[in-house]
């Protein structure tokens, strides 16, 4: 569910686009103001503010947010306003750029976007970058993390909900012999992986539950050290239970000495416009705290009134 | 007693590519009892002598006439099919006959475009409940597996922009996996998947020049040790000769039944595409016409029908 809060009356793009140039102009800039719009303004909705911003000033919004606007506040206020499909193609490639090299940012990309989604994201990673999403990752990873995150972002995943047990059954059985010989980058684990739809994966994962007594990610536990199996355990959570991986995600975030605060601004930026109420909820099922009063302690200033607003606390 | 012409014209209505139905008609309609038995007589390879006295259809034969009939009812459907449904139907098919027909999905995910290639991947979610790849990577074992699994989900970059010194040093990495190709199968090597499968089709075509200026020959007459990988390069990086090869070998006498459908297919899924340069290729590599191999292997409204698409190209 969505945490966004869009106004009921909501002001016409020019009106926003001119009240956002005003945010700019003079000394320092209007931050409270740019919150107040950008914040409670939908993925469509923020495309034609940015459109018309380009015809009526010709400018880019986005280039005058980055010469206005500064670190942790930027980023979160840049990210927000990008098309979803954009976000997640400058992120993707953020993440395969050597200093900041994630890959989990790509794997998480990759699993928890439907099929369509993860397609449309290709299509404006050729579009921005000039090369496709696969071969950037593949160039950039290698050994058992370029086996994974090649395939995991070239899937297409069926997205219905037909289940064939049959097929779970066998599947689980070759997983759990696969993982209690260690053969944790086999081919058929990775097959099954990334290439089964979301609904069968989570029927295969149960089954393997109640044959064999423990949830996978138990399993895969072997070695806490081990960088591919924390990435694998990830995956998994990502293609049955994204909201907690998510809260995860945030919860490490919040928690670490200091914050992390890109993976912070990430997970609120890109989950308000789909599941945030839920990551929400399971945050503060998990935490006794919820995620407003953490956000709270832990950021400050504009930054932190732009991710309060994005999960949708306050008014709209 | 028939006259030997016609028997001859008969003879040639039932074989090859297609049925002459026209001959048939105004042949075999108008025969009379011992007309047709000399037929019978005639043609040992159609019909067997029975013990009970009489000459009986070779039932092998009925069967392949079976195809021979369906074959313009096939070529209609499959020309009238959106593209999207053609190669998906098409992909599961090859799926499904096994490794002799591997090279179908090699042909699907390297010759379309991007964007026919992600169309193909929707459709076939609508006709088989599945996605390509967990079919593909399910029913394709062994060492070909990885590579099939990633032709298919690739959605390469369509613009024209390459970038030379990579496209160089990655040709330099394709040549010293085929020298170690003793130790190791280029086909199970990450690095070559990795570029055959990602890379964009302009890049993949730098790769290949540069590839003929490091070692003097062309990638893929290198790549005799793996028709697959042979048949991938040559699909990303010159479709049209690989075309005109297939039609060739489809086009011989009383080859296999699979073989020769993919005269139908390469016809039908190119006529609106690169037909016209496939023809060109055809006559350089054979000396002959597209067109006049057609209307001397094929018959009837068969061959009339592929004819008018081949046509259609220019």
């Amino acid at each position: 569910m969505v945490s966004l809060k869009v106004p009921e009356l909501v002001p016409s793009p020019a009106e926003d686009a001119e009240q956002l140039r005003k945010a700019f102009q003079g000394w320092g800039t209007n931050e409270a103001l740019i919150i107040s719009i950008l914040a409670h303004r939908n993925a469509a909705q923020r495309k034609i503010i940015r459109e018309t911003y380009a015809q009526t000033y010709g400018e880019d919004l986005l280039k005058d947010l980055d010469k206005e606007l500064s670190s942790d506040f930027e980023r979160a206020v840049l990210l927000w306003v990008l098309d979803p499909a954009e976000r997640d193609a400058f992120l993707a490639n953020e993440a395969t750029k050597r200093l900041t090299s994630n890959n989990w940012i790509v794997m998480e990309i990759a699993c928890t976007r439907s099929s369509h989604d993860l397609f449309v994201v290709r299509q404006a990673y050729h579009a921005r970058f000039k090369r496709s999403l696969e071969e950037d990752v593949a160039y950039h990873t290698s050994g058992d993390f370029r086996k994974l995150l090649v395939p995991l972002v070239t899937s297409f995943r069926y997205e219905g909900d037909e289940v064939n047990m049959t097929l779970a059954k066998s599947e689980a059985k070759i997983l759990h012999e696969k993982i209690s010989n260690k053969a944790y980058n086999d081919e058929e684990i990775i097959r099954i992986l990334t290439t089964r739809s979301k609904s069968q994966i989570n029927a295969t994962l149960n089954h393997y539950n109640n044959a064999f007594g423990n949830a996978i990610n138990k399993d895969l536990k072997t070695d806490p050290e081990d960088e591919y199996l924390k990435l694998l355990r990830a995956t998994i959570k990502c293609l049955t239970c994204p909201e907690k991986y998510f809260e995860k995600v945030l919860r490490l975030a919040i928690n670490k000495l200091g914050t992390d605060e890109w993976a912070l601004t990430r997970v609120v930026t890109t989950r308000a416009e789909v599941d945030m109420q839920r990551i929400k909820e399971e945050y503060h099922r998990r935490n006794s705290v919820p995620l407003e009063r953490a956000i709270d302690s832990d950021t400050s200033g504009d930054y932190e009134k732009m991710l309060l607003a994005l999960i949708g606390h306050g008014d709209a | 007693m028939a006259h030997p012409d016609e028997l001859e014209t008969l003879t040639k209505a039932f074989s090859g590519h297609g049925i002459h139905e026209q001959a048939l008609i105004s042949i075999l309609g108008k025969w009379q009892p011992e007309e047709k038995k000399s037929f019978r007589k005639g043609n040992p390879n159609l019909f067997i002598e029975d013990e009970r006295n009489f000459e009986r259809w070779d039932d092998r034969h009925v069967r392949l006439l079976k195809h021979e009939f369906m074959r313009f009812k096939n070529a209609v459907v499959l020309w009238t099919m959106h593209p999207w449904e053609r190669d998906a139907r098409l992909v599961k098919e090859a799926l499904k006959k096994g490794p002799q027909s591997y090279r179908i999905l090699i042909e699907i995910s390297c010759t379309r475009s991007a964007d026919e290639l992600l169309g193909t991947r929707r459709a076939y979610h609508s006709l088989f409940d599945h996605s390509i790849e967990e079919d593909v990577a399910y029913h394709v074992n062994g060492s070909e597996r990885k590579l099939f699994v990633a032709l298919v989900s690739a959605y390469r970059y369509e613009g024209s922009k390459v970038k030379e010194d990579i496209a160089k040093s990655e040709a330099m990495t394709l040549s010293n996996a085929i020298k170690e190709a003793d130790n190791r199968k280029p086909i199970e090597d990450d690095e070559v998947i990795r570029i055959l499968s990602t890379r964009s089709k302009p890049h993949l075509q730098a790769i290949y020049k540069h590839y003929n200026e490091i070692s003097g020959k062309n990638i893929d007459e290198e790549l005799d040790i793996d028709l697959r990988l042979k048949e991938t390069v040559q699909c990303l990086c010159s479709p049209q000769k690989y075309f005109s090869k297939v039609l060739d070998t489809a086009l011989t006498k009383d080859t296999d039944k699979n073989i020769k459908k993919a005269l139908t297919r390469v016809i039908v899924t190119r006529a609106d595409t690169d037909m016209k340069q496939i023809k060109q290729e055809y006559n350089n590599q054979f000396g002959v016409p597209l067109s006049k191999k057609v209307e001397d292997t094929t018959n009837g409204n068969y061959k009339d029908f592929l004819l008018t698409l081949i046509a259609r190209g220019g």
